[in-house]
């Protein structure tokens, strides 16, 4: 009898990129439906315009390059780049910015530097800064989250649909009447001006920890990247090492002079820290890979991010912190080889 | 009975894999009776080919010598049953590089009649170790957990070194392999009988017995003899399940803690390692003067109908094992020599049954998987690599052909055992890809030390030629002295005879 020839190993993998890809958007559906049910049906559109435009990106760079683009977009990657960008803008954001943010991602941070695999920095970080930059007025827009004591304006779906297509509010409302600070924006403007701490918590969108709703998106974004841990598809020494990295400065000054630096709670709940230790960080392509290496990049995205937000200009620092640390993961993994069995010290044999 | 599971050193990484051994396991080991032809190829293992000692037509008895080796690494091949020697021509066999290799093809005659021994060995006691070492060369004797290197020479080398341990291999990590469970569960005896000649053999006092966690039976099996026999030089020692710790290199850190060096031999942290089959092997040899002629192969895979380890006849065709025990199902798409981690696919089943023929494999298709995809640096490679290795570096470095950096990073390290491939969510093929990039180091390699030798004859050739000319040179200038010295009257005479003998030319 004749047979075919393979190599070996011949049993199938047991995991695939897309699966992946998948279940990293999976655990990220029940902070989703929060931000919608905080913040208004804004998140579905900017999902929805940024999905549209990093596919057609995607799409134009893999027939640019002779690729299959159908192969290509059943990764998910695109999808998945598309969905941490909608989760770092704000509910009000007109489509132009969003396409701004989802084309950069797609097309320079990740396929210029040779597409999936080769991108030295997180597409969606890297599209996000570039809109930071370019329409910085355009990302203060985040309306307050509708808890039913706040007594703000909701806008309804047609009026945000309206928004995200023309980037003008309805007849009778300004960006003063439907927008508000976040709370890390309330924090540093607060303390700049010489306001406790204990003052500024008084103002009603502060929370327990962070802010009211941005808490409860925390809280979800949190089981999601506990759920990726234990499906093993993300590893514990990036989330560690930002949360290290974060709360124990954070905690550090909080001791020393709790009047003028917020609380670590605060930190951890504020902004996107938990969205960026669980899924923004975690991109296996543009972060370290050693296990020690891991930690260590996630130490510096923590320090990063509390540097920002002490002294920085920006509210926030995630966006930042990530990009630099994307930078110096060169440099960590060549200094975090692990110890190869048999090999001495540093696992290195030069001859 | 207790199960032995103490002072185990730490393995990194491995994968707990379906070991879909229970089928292959429930039934005894069946006998395959002898086949009309045996094959029994010339090139079994490393080192230089055997030489054979019979011509075409010859009538050969089992157990006869038919090939010695012809270099300082090998061992001798002896008939596996009586009958006429038809050919000796290139046949198909499982290895990884080419298809063909020369091989002896006895036609038998079914009588299966023996070859009488004029000596009986004396007591493996009496015996000083290097005349037992001798004795085991010619047993025919190599390893029979996969990698086959010949047995004598392994303990002759390890003669040299200080041994400790002796380290008696029962893993069986890989999965559907169950041969030496199935032996260490009827043989016990045997194996241990084995262990103890090593043991003599080396000169040393400790054997441990390392056996898998989930082999139970065999693991009652050795534990309820070594109780009754009261000897505290064997230990038995219970390993997790978790592949490979049967690999040489890991089972030495796992039972030993010891690590082996980069690039070196268990025998430089004091231990050796043999297989459980090939102690039983040398029992047989010792005790009851049967050479290496059969070993028992398990016979399973979804293509076959009825999964059961076996005892062959070296030199058995494949087909004709797989034929005794009920055939081929529906389902037979591949048929692998070796278990489905490390084995070789081969295209025919015409390929004999060898002294490395561990499993006989065949499976259904492997179900459609989805192209290769670009490495997304997940690390999982990584985590469950057992030497440690970056194998997403490694690919990275092979893909750009770095030799340098391949070597910084262990790619000679790499124990091919396959871990990465499984654990790959692109499905990058890096088992093969390392094996490519390997081959290219060793070209290199070889290629340098090609270059090497070239500059030294070069250089060699220079020097020659300067010291040549410079001899020459000192020549004309003593003569152009000794000339001067003598006086024009001498020079005169000189030219003269120099014109002399231009004339006369």
């Amino acid at each position: 009898m004749e047979f075919e020839r393979h190599d070996a190993p011949f049993i199938t993998p047991m995991v695939s990129v897309p699966s992946l890809m998948l279940q990293v958007l999976a655990a990220l559906v029940p902070a989703a439906i929060a931000h919608v049910w905080f913040f208004g049906p804004g998140f579905i559109f900017n999902l929805i315009v940024a999905a549209l435009f990093a596919a057609a990106g995607e799409t134009l760079m893999l027939k640019l390059r002779n690729r299959n683009p159908v192969a290509g977009l059943q990764d998910f990657s695109a999808l998945v780049t598309a969905a941490l960008l909608a989760f770092a803008l704000p509910s009000l954001t007109p489509w132009w910015v969003t396409a701004t943010g989802a084309l950069f991602a797609v097309i320079v941070a990740k396929h210029l530097y040779g597409g999936l695999g080769f991108n030295i920095f997180n597409p969606a970080m890297a599209g996000y800064v570039v809109i930071l930059v370019a329409f910085p007025m355009h990302l203060n827009l985040w309306v307050a989250p509708q808890m039913g004591d706040l007594d703000y304006p909701a806008m309804t779906v047609m009026q945000t649909l309206a928004f995200t297509l023309t980037g003008a509010l309805p007849d009778g409302l300004t960006y003063d009447a439907v927008s508000r600070a976040t709370p890390l924006d309330v924090m540093k403007s607060g303390l700049n001006n010489a306001r406790t701490v204990v003052e500024i918590r008084a103002v009603p969108i502060m929370g327990d920890f962070g802010g009211r709703g941005w808490e409860w998106i925390g809280n979800f974004l949190a089981i999601g990247g506990f759920w990726l841990l234990i499906k093993k598809i993300i590893r514990w020494q990036i989330p560690a090492g930002i949360g290290l990295g974060l709360l124990l400065p954070a905690t550090i000054m909080y001791t020393i002079d709790p009047g003028s630096h917020a609380s670590p709670g605060f930190h951890l709940f504020a902004g996107a820290t938990i969205l960026c230790a669980f899924f923004i960080a975690t991109d296996p392509v543009s972060a370290a890979t050693s296990p020690r290496g891991r930690f260590i990049y996630g130490v510096g995205i923590g320090l990063i991010i509390y540097s920002i937000r002490l002294w920085g200009s920006y509210a926030d620092g995630v966006a930042f912190a990530v990009l630099i640390m994307n930078m110096a993961v060169p440099a960590i993994d060549y200094l975090t080889r692990p110890h190869i069995v048999g090999h001495d010290a540093y696992g290195a044999q030069d001859e | 009975m207790s199960a032995p599971t103490y002072d185990l050193g730490k393995l990194h990484g491995g994968l707990r894999l379906t070991a879909n051994k229970q089928v292959s396991t429930e039934q005894p080991i069946i006998d395959v009776p002898v086949p009309e032809h045996l094959v029994l190829p010339l090139v079994q293992h490393v080192g230089d080919p055997v030489h054979p000692l019979i011509q075409i037509g010859d009538r050969v008895l089992k157990g006869q010598l038919i090939a010695e080796v012809e270099g300082t690494l090998g061992a001798p091949v002896h008939a596996s049953s009586s009958g006429k020697v038809v050919a000796i021509e290139p046949w198909p066999i499982a290895r990884r590089y080419g298809d063909n290799a020369p091989c002896i093809v006895i036609e038998t005659d079914g009588k299966d009649e023996p070859v009488k021994r004029a000596d009986i060995p004396p007591s493996y006691r009496a015996m000083t170790p290097e005349d037992l070492l001798t004795l085991i060369l010619r047993g025919g004797i190599v390893g029979l957990g996969g990698a086959v290197f010949p047995t004598a020479q392994k303990l002759m080398q390890a003669r040299t070194c200080k041994i400790d341990h002796l380290i008696l291999n029962g893993v069986e990590c890989e999965p559907y392999i169950s041969c030496d469970d199935r032996l260490m569960r009827e043989r016990a005896a045997e194996v241990i009988s084995g262990a103890r000649i090593l043991l003599h053999a080396l000169q040393i006092d400790s054997c441990f017995i390392a056996v898998e966690s989930d082999k139970p039976e065999a693991i009652h099996a050795l534990a309820r003899l070594l109780t009754s026999l009261q000897d505290d030089r064997l230990v038995l020692k219970q390993v997790p399940t978790i592949y490979p710790s049967g690999g040489e290199d890991q089972l030495v850190q796992l039972v030993a803690n010891r690590e082996v060096p980069s690039g070196g031999l268990p025998s430089d942290v004091g231990c050796l390692v043999q297989n459980v089959g090939t102690a039983a092997a040398i029992h047989d040899w010792l005790i009851h003067n049967q050479p290496l002629i059969s070993r028992v192969t398990t016979v399973t895979g979804d293509g076959i109908n009825h999964p059961v380890n076996v005892r062959a006849r070296i030199g058995t065709p494949v087909a004709d094992v797989i034929e005794y025990i009920g055939g081929y199902s529906d389902m037979a798409e591949q048929l692998i020599i070796g278990g489905p981690m490390t084995g070789k696919s081969v295209t025919t089943d015409r390929v004999p049954v060898v002294k490395a023929t561990n499993s006989i494999l065949v499976l259904s298709k492997t179900p459609a998987i989805n192209p290769e995809m670009p490495c997304i640096r997940c690390g999982d490679c990584a985590a469950v690599c057992p030497v440690q290795l970056l194998p997403q570096q490694l690919f990275w470095y092979a893909c750009a052909d770095n030799e340098v950096k391949l070597r910084q990073f262990g790619l000679t390290d790499c124990i091919e055992c396959g871990c990465c491939d499984l654990v790959c969510p692109s499905h990058i093929p890096l088992t093969a890809d390392f094996r490519i990039a390997k081959g290219r180091i060793r070209e290199l390699a070889d290629e340098k030390a090609r270059a090497v030798r070239a500059r030294e004859r070069f250089e060699a050739r220079n020097d020659r030629l300067k010291r040549e000319q410079d001899e020459r040179e000192t020549q004309l200038a003593q003569q152009k002295e000794s000339a001067r010295k003598a006086g024009p009257a001498a020079i005169a005479a000189i030219l003269r005879r120099k014109q002399q003998q231009s004339e006369d030319d």
